[in-house]
């Protein structure tokens, strides 16, 4: 280690780094995990389209739905297969990055709609009436 | 030439009298450096530099001289503020006043508070960790070189049209076209986003450091408290800061494509400008502290000569104020109308927030609880800060309250609460950072007898500048306001002019401060690298460091590695060097914010073509410099063995 260059500070923190190395960044996918993770997500894809081409579920708002479930899968798929991402990838960092995301995510997204929902509700009690005058 | 035409250029006299006199002394800096043929030194030297040392100086140098720019603003609107009653307009009309309040709140905040805090993680961090530097060191200069070009623009919309008269925050309907036709909003929203694109990368680069470059045995857990913040800090710019950009984004295509997200028509809300840009807004100042209460953590452990108290807690407070930072925004418009339950839920949340806070002033309380303190500078900031931020920090949990709330929103109560969790907080630690480390940057310490003047001028300074605005805020005063009706406040405003003047003594001491130093740096030198006996790994090496920091990597046992490898005697290895690796220097980053620069100042101004030509010089220039493989290069064995050998005798010579 006493040796290290920039690079090789970057790449190994620890005396033992080398042996995780290997498993941390042997693991950029073979062929068959990109080809599994291509028609997974094709398929993904193409069923929400024919949903709504063929309307094969009348209501929209169940249409909507399962959309919205399918584009969750999808996520994860990507995740899994595209960017690599398991327990165990970067010391777990990956994950705990993951976690965090989500967190934050799950945080901005339901405060604000929660937050918007009211304010609306308070602040907004004109605009049927303004509707109807115009 | 788009909208751009020489009506741009300043009518107002004050204006121009600043334009002129700017004019003069930039020419005259130019010229100066011309004449001394300093630019291939500053180009080569520091412009062009990848070390996270010169890029963490010139961090602080911008934050420095971007702090005058926003003083003054301040002064003027004290000026205006104590002469503005029984019929007097002041000498400020409304458009030029409402551009100095929003501009003084942008500036401070991303231009000074911003860069000093950046500037500060970027030098300490690696050398705290025992690294050679960043994770990326060309990304660091580009980041650098972006908050630079954000900087540029704001300092050109004083002279080449007008700045936002929004404040800082440029709520719509108000920032939309209809209210704000002319450039002041565009240039708002430009350097907010361009010098946003340096603040999400330097966070990026921080956390790859922190998470992959930490010397051989330094565990999470036995990292410095510095460290440890700004890891928490970085997560937070990483995590906020696309909210802002994104906010910016819809602000401006309404504006410039006229899009409705936050007009009152169409199913647009201004309501919803005000939510997002506080998901940004609430952890910025979280982003703006945390590095700050690394700092007291090691200015309390290492002026008290003792391992901090609860160095755990800390580690938990820290990470517990980085998630609830998240859950909190809505404090900032709880007059907007959610309602009681909505309202409720973030006052708690807001009070909760106080809870770690606390459990950190405790630490720090307990850590000189029966120690030999040595009131060095660095400390004396320290308690300044604690007296100073345990009251700001209880008027915010009074704010917190929302019918208080109620009372309270928009007045100068809040203004004089901000003021005082800022300036004690995040100033002062500036402050008692510059202190602490400037032996450690240029090799001698900072003289003592100014920085006392500066302390004493700023502390019972920023006290009579701003309790006349918690106590004008109780009255009913609101911010921003320019001329008044009731001649007996007056008192107030006058006096909180006097505090402004004070600080302004307290500032200019500090500069007396600096100058001093450079002076007379023989008598002040510091031979050991180690001048306060400080605990962590950046006092192991010289001072300034060699430009490779440590020549081998430290190898670390316990929290407070330096401290331990002092106790343990720790020899320091004098021969057996190998060449070092280290990345080259790049103009790469200044050309790609210049091209920044123009195509801002293109988009400003509507001036189309030259959008499309330096955008695609950016796009350009960046795959260009993908293909430049010169990026490294080894410093010599002997290079180094010399270095080395220098520090021996050097150390030798010191006696330690």
């Amino acid at each position: 280690m006493a040796h290290a260059d920039t690079h090789n500070a970057a790449a190994h923190p620890h005396p033992d780094a080398h042996a995780e190395d290997t498993m941390e960044h042997g693991g950029h996918g073979s062929l068959r995990e990109y080809v599994v993770g291509f028609l997974l997500s094709v398929v993904l894809t193409a069923i929400p389209f024919w949903l709504v081409m063929s309307g094969a579920i009348p209501d929209p708002r169940t249409t909507a739905l399962v959309i919205m479930a399918f584009a969750i899968v999808q996520i994860v798929v990507h995740m899994i297969y595209f960017l690599h991402m398991n327990t165990k990838s970067e010391n777990g960092w990956t994950v705990m990055a993951l976690i965090f995301t989500i967190v934050i995510v799950v945080i901005a997204l339901s405060g604000s709609l929660w937050v918007m929902y009211h304010l609306n509700h308070n602040m907004m009690p004109m605009s049927h009436e303004m509707s109807s005058m115009g | 030439m788009g909208r751009l035409w020489l009506d741009a250029l300043p009518q107002e006299p004050i204006v121009l009298a600043t334009f002129v006199v700017v004019a003069l002394g930039g020419v005259a800096l130019v010229a100066a450096l011309t004449y001394f043929k300093l630019w291939g030194y500053l180009w080569k030297e520091w412009f062009t530099s990848v070390d996270h040392k010169k890029i963490g100086i010139m961090y602080m140098v911008l934050g420095l001289v971007m702090f005058l720019r926003g003083f003054a603003d301040a002064v003027m609107m004290r000026i205006q503020q104590s002469m503005a009653f029984n019929g007097n307009e002041g000498y400020l009309n409304a458009h030029h006043y409402d551009q100095i309040f929003t501009a003084h709140g942008v500036i401070m905040i991303f231009f000074v508070a911003m860069p000093f805090v950046t500037g500060l993680m970027n030098y300490i961090v690696p050398l705290q960790i025992g690294a050679r530097d960043v994770s990326f060191p060309f990304l660091n200069n580009f980041s650098f070189w972006m908050t630079t070009a954000g900087a540029v623009l704001v300092m050109m919309s004083l002279f080449i049209g007008e700045f936002a008269q929004t404040g800082w925050l440029a709520y719509p309907p108000l920032s939309n076209l209809a209210y704000s036709p002319w450039v002041g909003v565009d240039y708002y929203i430009w350097s907010l986003q361009i010098a946003g694109v340096g603040t999400l990368l330097s966070g990026v680069n921080l956390i790859a450091t922190i998470v992959k470059m930490r010397a051989p045995g330094m565990t999470m857990m036995r990292m410095p408290i510095f460290t440890w913040t700004s890891l928490c800090t970085n997560i937070l710019i990483v995590a906020a800061f696309p909210v802002l950009t994104a906010v910016m984004t819809m602000l401006s295509v309404d504006r410039y494509l006229g899009f409705n997200f936050f007009s009152n028509d169409f199913g647009g809300s201004p309501m919803m400008y005000v939510n997002l840009i506080w998901i940004w807004g609430h952890p910025e100042v979280y982003i703006l502290i945390l590095p700050l209460f690394g700092v007291f953590s090691e200015v309390t452990a290492t002026f008290c000569g003792k391992r901090l108290f609860g160095y755990s807690s800390m580690v938990y407070a820290t990470l517990v104020i980085t998630i609830l930072s998240y859950l909190v925004w809505l404090h900032h418009f709880f007059t907007m109308g959610s309602g009681a339950s909505v309202n409720s839920f973030f006052g708690i949340t807001t009070m909760v927030i106080s809870i770690p806070t606390g459990a950190k002033l405790f630490n720090w309380l307990f850590t000189m609880y029966r120690a030999r303190i040595r009131y060095e500078l660095p400390m004396m900031w320290t308690v300044a800060f604690m007296l100073t931020f345990t009251i700001g920090g209880m008027t915010g949990v009074l704010l917190a309250v929302p019918p208080a709330d109620f009372v309270l929103h928009n007045s100068l109560f809040l203004i004089a609460h901000f003021h005082n969790v800022i300036i004690g907080g995040v100033l002062f630690g500036i402050f008692a950072a510059i202190n602490y480390w400037w032996p450690k940057a240029f090799g001698f310490k900072l003289n003592q007898f100014w920085g006392k003047v500066s302390f004493w001028l700023w502390v019972p300074g920023f006290w009579v500048a701003f309790t006349p605005l918690y106590i004008l805020g109780f009255m009913g005063v609101t911010r921003r306001m320019r001329v008044f009706d009731d001649p007996s406040i007056q008192i107030w405003f006058v006096i909180a002019a006097f505090g402004a003047l004070m600080i302004a003594g307290g500032i200019g001491a500090m500069l007396v401060q600096f100058a001093v130093s450079i002076w007379k740096r023989e008598e002040l030198k510091d031979e050991t690298g180690d001048p306060w006996h400080g605990r962590t790994l950046e006092w192991a090496t010289s001072s300034p460091p060699p430009e490779y920091n440590f020549a081998f990597t430290p190898i670390v046992h316990d929290i407070d590695a330096w401290d331990d490898m002092k106790r343990c005697a720790v020899e320091r290895p004098t021969s057996g060097y190998r060449p070092i690796h280290m990345p080259k220097g790049t103009g790469t980053g200044i050309i790609l914010a210049g091209l920044s620069i123009a195509l801002g100042f293109a988009m400003i101004w509507y001036i189309w073509w030259l959008a499309a030509v330096s955008f695609a010089g950016i796009i350009g220039y960046a795959i260009f410099h993908t293909f430049n493989y010169k990026r490294d290069y080894h410093i010599p064995v002997e290079t180094v063995e010399a270095t080395e050998a220098a520090r021996t005798r050097q150390l030798a010579a010191a006696g330690a």
